[in-house]
């Protein structure tokens, strides 16, 4: 069985929802993230996911974009993102890893090659951006070969005969993204998502996991009360801006600190949802 | 690559995917996807309409000005003494330059969609003007992102677009250039996608674009064709275009595809050299790759991120080009070549001074790779430029350069 089964297995059991939990690797420091990560773990999260700095990030909001930014002005590459996966496998052999990119980085590393170091570093899914059902056919083939699971968004504007073709690609699970918008959006609207989600599992037996737009406990428990897990990312790397921005000379645990008390604060508040 | 070049050929692409070969596609975020769609049926339905092609027609011929003039640049010819040379004149097009054949067919499409609100991109500003302009006749409200650094160097038209009615959106991440202004464009498409119609100003872009923007520029070769049938006498031995995204240059180039005796130019801008790695061409040094959603040539780094690109023009200052481009180039029917920074504001001083026509930067490439090129041929063969806009956008950056006060 693979890390997310068994993940999303041992919820169900528990009757829990999953907390995904999403950071850029590099941002705000290359060394500092596979300690980040561990940190996220023990705050509440199940699953991690992992951003791959791109120059272009089109579907990210402006938090999201700028970490972006700085991990590459960090040096963060594609293949430091990988180091850092094989790193963190060291310690945890439990906790599921996305990674969530876009196509470019992977396509010049090349699918096979990708695929096969993601494997060996212990990644378990990839989210690409950029490459819906109609251009995925290459990846896919790599991904299964290695037993990597292939992520797929569906959106609020994906029609339910659209759904269809999705689910059958999709392995792992399956994001749905609660708002129209780029990651970070405001205005999630719970009901809206209620809808979205009850359209997807009309479809398909696989979890459901939702993101974008969710920032805090409150967002994150009406959420959790239709989806089987919530994936919370601009809402962390904003927290640990503002520590920065507040005062600049803040040390790495302290940045670190505000996003693990953030996801401390978001976990609780899913865990007392009446489900 | 082994591919016999038949008529055939051209009119096979971009396939049901988008794909022109291995290039094209719709790489784009799932919340695009079903409004690419509605797209792509709305214009399969509308592009033989023979009700919106005379609507597109009549906006041609009656607000863009329609047919262009071919012009036979004489005294520059005679100056060079080689082949004739041809201005394909679509500066004295409303608004100044070629872009405009597009935007009315977008807006059209807009039209027809029912969408109240319009965004674009630009990089020079000649396609953020050109939408404004369209934006302001049919009622639209008018969003443009522009990169601050654009902004700062095309404030002619940055004021132009205001005065139009539309708001100029200041991009301030990444390069903060025209690849910056279509990330967020599309971020803006995304958030707003129910009301919003995307008017992509290149041939780049996710399917069905690049194919809809190359219909609508496709006039310009279509003209062509005839006027220089009807006025040399003959089909042109060579056609001469610059190329950032590609849009000027697949319109001309598009209607000759199938005429193999026509040689095509596409001229990048080589920046401060191709050397120096200060340039914006994608075709001539870069790699194919994904951005803006499509697979096409891209100026990149060994670990797939996209690369600063330099011009002295705006306008070409783009990391990728249209997808077509990267086909015709694999496939060998154009030669696509570069023009330095240094070249081009030399033909704008030639061409100002000797035709009294003064070419935006970015035609200014295209002209100087046709100086050379026409030095090599004989009296009795003709070139064919697109002349694809006005200058007058760019004599802040020219006096500048030369460390002059206006």
């Amino acid at each position: 069985m693979s890390r997310l089964s068994a993940t999303f297995a041992r919820l169900q059991n528990e009757g829990r929802q999953g907390l995904v939990s999403y950071v850029v690797a590099g941002d705000p420091s290359p060394s500092g993230t596979v300690g980040l990560l561990h940190q996220l773990v023990a705050a509440g999260a199940d699953i991690l996911e992992v951003g791959v700095p791109f120059s272009d990030p089109m579907a990210e909001g402006s938090v999201i974009q700028k970490g972006h930014e700085r991990a590459l002005a960090n040096g963060m590459s594609l293949q430091g993102v990988l180091d850092i996966v094989t790193v963190f496998r060291q310690e945890d052999q439990q906790t599921p890893i996305i990674m969530m990119g876009y196509a470019n980085p992977i396509e010049r590393f090349g699918y096979e090659a990708f695929a096969a170091a993601g494997a060996k570093a212990g990644v378990d899914g990839l989210i690409t951006v950029d490459l819906p059902p109609e251009e995925v056919d290459a990846i896919d083939t790599a991904l299964k070969a290695v037993a990597l699971d292939n992520i797929f968004l569906i959106s609020p504007t994906t029609p339910t005969a659209r759904i269809e073709t999705i689910v059958e690609r999709a392995r792992g699970f399956i994001y749905c993204v609660a708002v129209k918008g780029v990651t970070g959006s405001g205005n999630l609207d719970a009901n809206e998502v209620a809808r979205n989600v009850a359209v997807i599992r009309s479809k398909t037996a696989l979890p459901v996991a939702v993101g974008f737009g969710i920032k805090d406990a409150a967002s994150a428990r009406a959420v959790a009360a239709v989806a089987d897990a919530v994936v919370v990312g601009s809402a962390l790397i904003d927290a640990m801006v503002r520590v920065t921005e507040h005062e600049p000379a803040a040390t790495e645990s302290q940045v670190h600190a505000a996003a693990v008390a953030l996801l401390e604060s978001i976990r609780l508040g899913m865990d007392s949802s009446p489900s | 690559m082994t591919i016999e070049i038949t008529p055939e050929l051209f009119a096979s692409v971009p396939d049901a995917h988008g794909r022109f070969g291995h290039f094209g596609g719709k790489f784009v975020a799932e919340t695009l996807m079903s409004a690419l769609s509605d797209l792509e049926a709305l214009y399969a339905r509308l592009k033989d309409d023979a009700a919106f092609r005379r609507e597109f027609d009549t906006d041609l011929a009656h607000y863009v000005g329609r047919p262009s003039p071919l012009y036979e640049a004489s005294r520059l010819s005679d100056a060079i003494g080689g082949g004739r040379i041809y201005l394909k004149r679509e500066d004295l097009n409303h608004t100044g330059a070629h872009k405009v054949n597009n935007t009315i067919g977008q807006a059209l499409l807009a039209k027809h969609m029912g969408k109240r609100r319009v965004i674009a991109e630009t990089g020079a500003g000649q396609h953020g003007v050109a939408t404004a302009t369209v934006a302001a006749r049919l009622g639209l409200e008018c969003h443009v992102f522009m990169g601050e650094e654009d902004i700062r160097r095309q404030s002619l038209n940055v004021y132009r677009m205001k005065l139009l009615g539309a708001e100029v959106v200041p991009v301030t991440s990444g390069s903060r250039t025209l690849k910056d202004a279509m990330n967020e464009a599309l971020r803006d498409w995304v958030t707003r996608v129910d009301d919003t119609f995307y008017i992509i100003g290149t041939v780049a872009g996710p399917h069905p674009y690049p194919m809809l923007v190359r219909d609508f520029q496709s006039v310009i070769g279509r003209e062509a064709r005839v006027q220089s049938l009807a006025q040399a006498g003959k089909l042109p031995d060579a056609l001469v275009a610059c190329v950032g995204g590609g849009s000027n240059a697949i319109g001309l180039f598009h209607p000759f595809l199938q005429d193999t005796e026509v040689a095509m130019y596409g001229v990048e801008a080589g920046g401060k050299g191709l050397e120096t790695g200060a340039h914006a061409a994608p075709l001539s040094v870069g790699s194919p790759g994904v951005l803006h959603g499509n697979r096409t040539y891209l100026m990149q780094d060994d670990d797939g991120q996209i690369l600063d690109t330099h011009s002295v023009s705006a306008g070409l200052d783009y990391p990728g080009v249209g997808p077509e481009h990267a086909w015709l180039k694999d496939i060998g029917r154009v030669n696509y070549v570069v023009a330095n920074d240094d070249e081009a504001l030399a033909a704008f001083h030639r061409l100002t001074r000797v035709e009294g026509i003064m070419p935006a930067l970015e035609t200014a490439h295209a002209m100087a790779y046709a100086e050379r090129l026409a030095a090599e041929m004989s009296p009795d063969e003709h070139i064919i430029v697109n002349l694809s806009g006005r200058g007058d956008k760019d004599i802040l950056t020219v006096a500048a350069i030369e460390g002059i006060e206006v």
